[in-house]
């Protein structure tokens, strides 16, 4: 029999009978999991559907016979995939299974201490569950038990109580297998066996987390959480992750408004079960950072004081009224605040002048992303089917880690094959097997040009192309000769939505361009206004030159930290000038100028979505039920009103519905104009070509607070190549110092694979924030000397 | 000593794939230093380029790798079954006292380390003692002790099957990780129980 | 005439027996050369016709072991030679290599030709410092001769202590670098064995055994042994024995005739129990003395013939004594992987520890069989199952000794009476 399903291919199913009921599960199909789909709860600790079978707990013990044959002893169901003409008897029919599962479940008890009081995992734990589902009601093994010293860091992050571990090599197949990170491995043997890592190297994963999630007992807790709740206290909402474009599912868990752990959700189009440490740890920000809990106004002395909200409300609409005024937001805003800002900029500031991108930026990207990302639906899927992922300033376990497992997946199951046109190597090439095309800083895409990829190929492109001229006109040009699809990867969560949203000079809702009367028209008419803004907006760093120069009066700033900006202190000083209405959720270098301050809500304390860079909506809901704080779309709708010319969006669900009905836009794209590379810059003696990208785990303002993650952070060094190294007579971990005439950075250097003029640094490390201390960008000339 | 990573590649080159090698590069490592360094890992895990975790993870596994000084001469007396009720039981309860040590122990001046085995594939001769993995037949508590007194004094007595002197542990990892001692041909073919059954069946038994 | 039939042991009483020169005096690597003068499968179809079956322990047919291995399929093709001997009283490979290891080096490069394989590696334990000198040497003086070399290599694989590495798919772990713990099956090793390319493992004495097959025929070999059993074998004598040594002779040869040829059991003194294989097969007892000692014949009575590893013990030792360490051996031993061998040999150690001392009831007595049959046929591989072996035969046939222990309030045994050398102890 074979049935089709979605993809259009063919699936064998084979039908099988597990305690007397049929059930027909497509070939290959694990007799446990056939088992669960008429419910039949077969008892596990090993298995778990995104590892490779290894029957290792022998607690899935069940009888089997084919054919009328009857194996001579029960086998575990986790390993055995269905076959034509089974007949399975589990636990529920079988007294040798059931007598099997019980024996088994004795012995992992025998050695298992008896802490469940004080267990993180009490309450939520497979051990306790199907001890009591499948268990003995008595205990027969009264002899000594197995003693570890409890519990034992494996890393900052994680701690080990071996005492409790069953075994089952989840973790270690985790971090193998899916992280490729074997840094934790089944040690000793025996009786004595142990999870553990090699005692000079700790459990530094990105990934670390999942291991603690698909720990079956509480012999892997995180230290965050170790102590803190039990699970039946908490009140669990489903969410999705704020940290990047990977756009994870997550699950947060709240106990009296106070978010104590956030785990990953089960999305298999997305991330199927995993998330990165910082999704999972990286909460805190929301209570720890000192949070703005009311409206600010500067009065007449220049000070910032208390104001009521109609008061600041005023304030602010005084300012903007009649003014020359634009709006910047973050990428970290959801789409439908997004939405807010770009609808407010159009009707409450009659502007264009509108852009998301707080960082680097670039005109290319701007039509890049008007005309071949808005709109545009590479996915995940796309990663699964590829014969080729080329990566193009695009450091996928750095900038978004799923996507690093996605393409690791595919590597490890069927050897993807992986090209990277980057400046240095990198562990995830390493971890891929990637073929490096090392380039200068800057002569991206001439290496660009000279990739041979197919239709079934993929390019995933990252935001840094931005840093080096010509890089997104040479993947479009790529993409055009070899019919490969583009993925544009952003770093921020917010990104892609509020791209989709508007929150560009260039494009409206939906990616209409500005520059369409037809699609004016179209959102002119959405919006029950005469007309919009014709005049197409300007970029981040345009709108701040001309906010120094006085060619603009006031900004409306959303989520912006100015030390993301290149040139970030002229930034700080043009916002100075004019005036400023900040949303902000905590004090920063914005609100610290601004005239007016309007506190919002942070991700937990608010409903929304964002779209991951696939442009899939990731919704969820206020995790923080009873949060007085409000979304940025709730409170740009007020100050509309307060300007006399509403949004008229008062509810998140608002702008949802709007923004959604909107639909996306049928007609041309903003066109893109080629833009030719710029020349690198030739270098010799001490002279380097600076080359640098953001880590995962770094000094974000969003991991603030995070001890115990910034444990597991990558180590902070400055990259040359072996020849730069022999040049300069330095050796791994001998300190040098990189400067140019703003500043410099002295860090310990990595001699590594790396192009020999340029050097690495990470943007925003501890002891090496690139931008604020250098205020220098990718392709740019620095010295770097030992120190 | 240091490692030599020369020799250490020479090791690597007999295997299809590099990470076969890491069995006798932890012998090797033996042979260096006496036991599994944290360099030793290290320096593993370095060349054939897997984590030192998945180094120590096989380090731990076999018994043979010490992750700590064993003595210079590595004494195993087999008190599996059949050798234990034979006799080594007793022996290895007598080369206890006599050498103040327990199982795993280290005499303190370095010279003999004491540790009980498993079968050693031998058992035609048993009771049987080990000492850096050699063989020492039909022993009894004086043989052993003396076997131990000669170690400690740099002149223990030659193995009954092996060469015709006892290397040291070092020497015997050497071995363990392939390298030739030019020993081979030293000491018997075989002993008396290897060809009992030649031997009679020659006398038409 | 003698009841004895050496042929792998035919030489080894001279001094030189494992040099090339010793070896080849006596027509060694004549086979060889008349092997790879064959069509693969001719060499394939005269070993499956000899009957020879796998000296490892679990009597699979060579043979057809080699015919599993799919041809033309460009892969990569690997044997490799399982000289991890370890099961407690199985001594009969070490003794084998060291006295004549070009018989094995022999039989590699024929074995290697009838299944397709360029390489073939020897996975050797690493107690034996001075049997990896004598193979390794052997294989140095193979390739000077030429008969390495030359499209067929032979690299010897040193193990570093763990009998677990004696499972076939452990050892190809250990092999390739990793933890020797045994591997799912399917793939089975003639599909995907080392690097996952098709593998045959076989054992020391049955690759040893092709060169007098392949230079004297299959119907010789046939000759010997029984309906099923075919060929002679090392049988492996020792303990309370006068005389213990290695006997060739072939397959369904009787204990007793056995201890008739060697001299009997310790002078003064009775067969008690003994295992036929190893301390894995179940224990017999002097009832047993008159069964054939081939595959079936000790099938049929309840054990295994394994390794034919014949630890005899008379009356003197306590069967408890025996078996508490034997299941010491398998605790120390057991590879961690899964659940009934790692956790089961735990708890059947402190059980037993408890009857030993005279300090359990009989009510342990019965949660030891039920534990064992927790963990025999639930464990990944056979270690488990064999680590219940000792038990429940011992209690099958000693249940009244146990109950001694009991009611005794210790262990009735003097073990000094035991060892060999009675009164010597300090």
């Amino acid at each position: 029999m074979t049935t089709t399903q979605g993809s259009a291919v063919a699936v064998e199913l084979i039908t099988v009978v597990i305690d007397g009921f049929e059930v027909s599960v497509p070939k290959g199909t694990l007799v446990i999991r056939a088992a669960e789909k008429l419910g039949i709860q077969i008892p596990r600790f090993c298995d778990h559907p995104l590892l490779d079978p290894v029957g290792a707990c022998r607690q899935c013990l069940v009888d089997i016979e084919i054919n009328g044959r009857a194996f001579p002893k029960p086998q575990a169901s986790c390993t055995i995939p269905v076959e034509p003409n089974m007949i399975v008897k589990t636990q529920l029919t079988s007294p040798v299974a059931d007598k099997a599962q019980q024996g088994v479940m004795e012995l992992l008890l025998g050695n298992h201490p008896l802490d469940c009081p004080v267990c993180d995992k009490g309450g939520e734990c497979p051990l306790q569950n199907q001890a009591m589902s499948n268990g003995r009601a008595d205990a027969r093994l009264d002899g000594y038990k197995r003693v570890f010293e409890k519990p034992i860091a494996i890393s900052s992050s994680v701690l080990l109580d071996r005492e409790r571990c069953v075994l089952c090599a989840r973790c270690t197949r985790f971090s193998a297998q899916i992280a490729s990170d074997p840094f934790i491995t089944l040690n000793e043997r025996g009786a004595l066996q142990q999870v553990g890592i090699y005692e000079n190297d700790p459990f530094k994963s990105y990934f670390s987390g999942n291991t603690v999630q698909i720990c079956p007992v509480g012999a892997l807790t995180g230290t965050s959480y170790r102590f803190r709740a039990r699970p039946f206290d908490l009140v669990s909402t489903p969410s999705a992750c704020e940290h990047c474009a990977s756009g994870c599912d997550m699950r947060t868990d709240v106990r009296r408004g106070k978010t104590l752990r956030r785990l990953a959700g089960d999305d298999p189009s997305v991330n199927e079960e995993w998330n990165c440490d910082k999704g999972r740890w990286a909460f805190k920000y929301v209570t720890a950072l000192d949070r703005l809990t009311q409206p600010l106004v500067r009065n007449a002395e220049g000070e910032l004081v208390a104001a009521s909200w109609p008061e600041a409300l005023a304030a602010a609409a005084a300012g903007l009224k009649g003014k020359r005024a634009a709006v910047l937001t973050g990428g970290r805003v959801t789409t439908e605040d997004a939405y807010g800002y770009a609808k407010f900029a159009r009707i409450a500031l009659g502007t264009n002048d509108i852009d998301y991108r707080a960082r680097v930026t670039s005109d290319e990207e701007r039509d890049f992303l008007a005309a071949h990302v808005a709109g545009s639906a590479t996915t995940y899927r796309d990663i699964d089917t590829a014969d080729h992922v080329a990566l193009i300033a695009f450091e996928p376990e750095e900038e978004s880690p799923i996507v690093f497992l996605r393409i690791n997946k595919q590597f490890k199951k069927r050897g993807l094959k992986v090209t990277a046109v980057a400046t240095k190597s990198s562990i995830a090439m390493d971890k891929l097997k990637a073929e490096f095309i090392k380039v200068a800083p800057g002569a991206e895409s001439a290496a660009v040009s000279t990739l041979s990829l197919t239709p079934k190929s993929i390019i995933l492109v990252g935001e840094r192309a931005s840093e080096s001229a010509g890089l997104f006109s040479a993947v479009v040009a790529l993409a055009a000769r070899t019919g490969a699809k583009v993925a544009y990867i952003p770093r921020r969560a917010g990104e892609r939505g509020a791209l989709e949203a508007g929150a560009l000079g260039n494009v409206l809702p939906g990616g209409r361009p500005v520059a369409d009367a037809a699609a004016r028209v179209d959102i002119a008419a959405a919006w029950g206004v005469s007309s919009l803004p014709t005049e197409p907006g300007r970029t981040t760093s345009e709108i701040l030159v001309a906010l120094a120069a006085g060619s603009l009066d006031a900004v409306v700033v959303g989520g912006v930290d100015a030390h993301d900006l290149h040139h970030g202190s002229e930034a700080i000083a043009a916002l100075k000038k004019t005036f400023v209405v900040s949303l902000e959720i905590a004090p920063s270098s914005v609100t610290a100028v601004a005239d007016v301050v309007l506190p919002v809500a942070a991700i937990t304390e608010k409903s929304g979505s964002f779209l991951n860079w696939e442009g899939r909506a990731r919704a969820f809901d206020s995790a923080v039920a009873d949060s007085h704080n409000r979304s940025d779309v709730r409170i740009l709708s007020m100050l509309a009103d307060a300007l006399g010319n509403p949004i008229s969006l008062g509810t998140v669900t608002a702008a949802a519905r709007e923004f959604n009905q909107l639909g996306k836009w049928d007609g041309a794209r903003v066109a893109m104009t080629s833009v030719a590379p710029a020349s690198t810059p030739s270098v010799s003696g001490s002279d380097a070509v600076l080359t640098s990208w953001r880590r995962l785990l770094d000094m974000g303002t969003l991991q603030k607070g995070e001890d115990n993650l910034a444990g597991t952070r990558r180590p902070t060094v400055a990259v040359v190549s072996p020849k730069r190294a022999a040049a300069m007579g330095v050796n791994s971990g001998e300190q040098v110092r990189v400067s140019n005439g703003h500043g410099s950075i002295t860090i310990p250097v990595l001699v590594e694979d790396i192009h020999d003029d340029a050097v690495w640094i990470p943007r925003n490390s501890f002891a090496s924030q690139a931008l604020v201390a250098l205020d220098a960008v990718h392709g740019e000339v620095v010295t770097v000397v030992k120190a | 000593m240091t490692l030599d990573r020369e020799l250490m590649q020479t090791i690597i080159k007999r295997y299809p794939r590099s990470r076969s090698a890491i069995m006798p590069l932890l012998h090797y490592v033996q042979s260096v230093s006496g036991y599994v360094t944290n360099e030793g890992i290290e320096t593993i895990s370095e060349i054939l380029e897997i984590e030192t975790a998945e180094v120590s993870a096989v380090a731990t596994f076999y018994t043979q790798y010490k992750r700590k000084p064993v003595g210079e001469y590595h004494v195993g007396v087999c008190t599996n079954t059949l050798c234990a009720v034979m006799g080594g039981d007793a022996i290895f309860a007598s080369l206890k006292d006599h050498l103040g040590i327990e199982n795993d122990g280290v005499t303190a001046d370095g010279k003999v380390s004491l540790e009980h085995i498993e079968c050693n594939a031998a058992c035609d001769y048993a009771p049987v003692v080990m000492a850096n993995w050699e063989f020492y037949d039909n022993q009894t508590v004086e043989s052993a002790k003396a076997l131990v007194d000669g170690a400690r004094a740099g002149n223990p007595p030659a193995p009954t099957r092996g060469p015709n002197r006892l290397v040291t542990y070092k020497e015997a990892s050497a071995v363990l990780a392939g390298l030739d001692d030019g020993l081979a041909r030293e000491g018997v073919q075989a002993g008396e129980p290897t060809l009992l059954g030649l031997k009679l069946s020659k006398e038409g038994k | 005439m003698s009841k004895l039939t050496p042929v792998l042991s035919a030489h080894w009483d001279e001094k030189d027996s494992f040099t090339i020169e010793a070896y080849t005096r006596h027509g060694g690597y004549g086979a060889s050369k008349k092997a790879l003068a064959m069509d693969p499968d001719a060499v394939i179809q005269m070993v499956k016709d000899s009957g020879l079956r796998g000296r490892g322990g679990a009597g699979f047919p060579t043979g057809m072991k080699w015919g599993f291995i799919p041809q033309g399929d460009d892969k990569d093709h690997y044997l490799v030679v399982n000289a991890d001997e370890s099961e407690p009283g199985t001594c009969k490979d070490t003794p084998l290599l060291m006295a004549n290891p070009h018989v094995l080096i022999e039989g590699c490069i024929i074995a290697c030709h009838a299944i397709r394989a360029k390489r073939a590696f020897i996975y050797i334990r690493g107690e034996v410092t001075h049997v990896v000198r004598r193979v390794n040497a052997a294989i140095a003086d193979a390739y000077k001769a030429g008969h390495l070399g030359n499209g067929i290599d032979v690299t010897l694989h040193i193990g570093a202590g763990a009998y677990i590495c004696g499972e076939e798919t452990a050892l190809l772990d250990s092999l390739e670098g990793f933890r020797g713990q045994p591997r799912l099956r399917p793939p089975f090793p003639a599909i995907a064995g080392l690097y996952a390319r098709p593998t045959v493992v076989n054992n020391v004495e049955s690759i040893s055994s092709v060169p007098a097959i392949i230079a004297n025929g299959a119907e010789w070999y046939q000759s010997m042994g029984t309906e099923k059993s075919k060929g002679a074998t090392l049988y492996s004598l020792s303990g309370h024995v006068n005389n213990p040594g290695q006997f060739e002779a072939p397959l369904g040869i009787t204990l007793r005739e056995i201890l008739e040829i060697a001299g009997g059991v310790r002078t003064g003194h009775q067969l008690k129990f003994w295992t036929p294989g190893g301390s894995s097969t179940p224990l017999f007892t002097d009832a047993h003395l008159d069964i054939p000692l081939d595959y079936e014949g000790v099938a049929a009575a309840g054990s295994m013939l394994g390794t034919k590893a014949l630890q005899i013990f008379d009356e003197t030792t306590c069967v408890v004594r025996a078996v508490l360490r034997w299941t010491e051996f398998y605790k120390h031993e057991s590879c961690g992987k899964c659940t009934p061998c790692r956790e089961g040999t735990w708890w059947l150690v402190q059980i037993l520890r408890d009857l030993e001392n005279g300090t359990g009831t009989e009510a342990d007595l019965e949660k030891l069989l039920d534990l064992c049959d927790n963990i025999m046929g639930r464990s990944f591989c056979a270690l488990g199952d064999g680590a219940t072996s000792p038990i429940t035969s011992s209690i099958k046939y000693f249940r009244d000794e146990y109950i001694a222990h009991l009611t005794n309030g210790a262990c009735p045994f003097d073990p000094v009476k035991s060892t060999l050398f009675t009164g010597a102890v300090s």
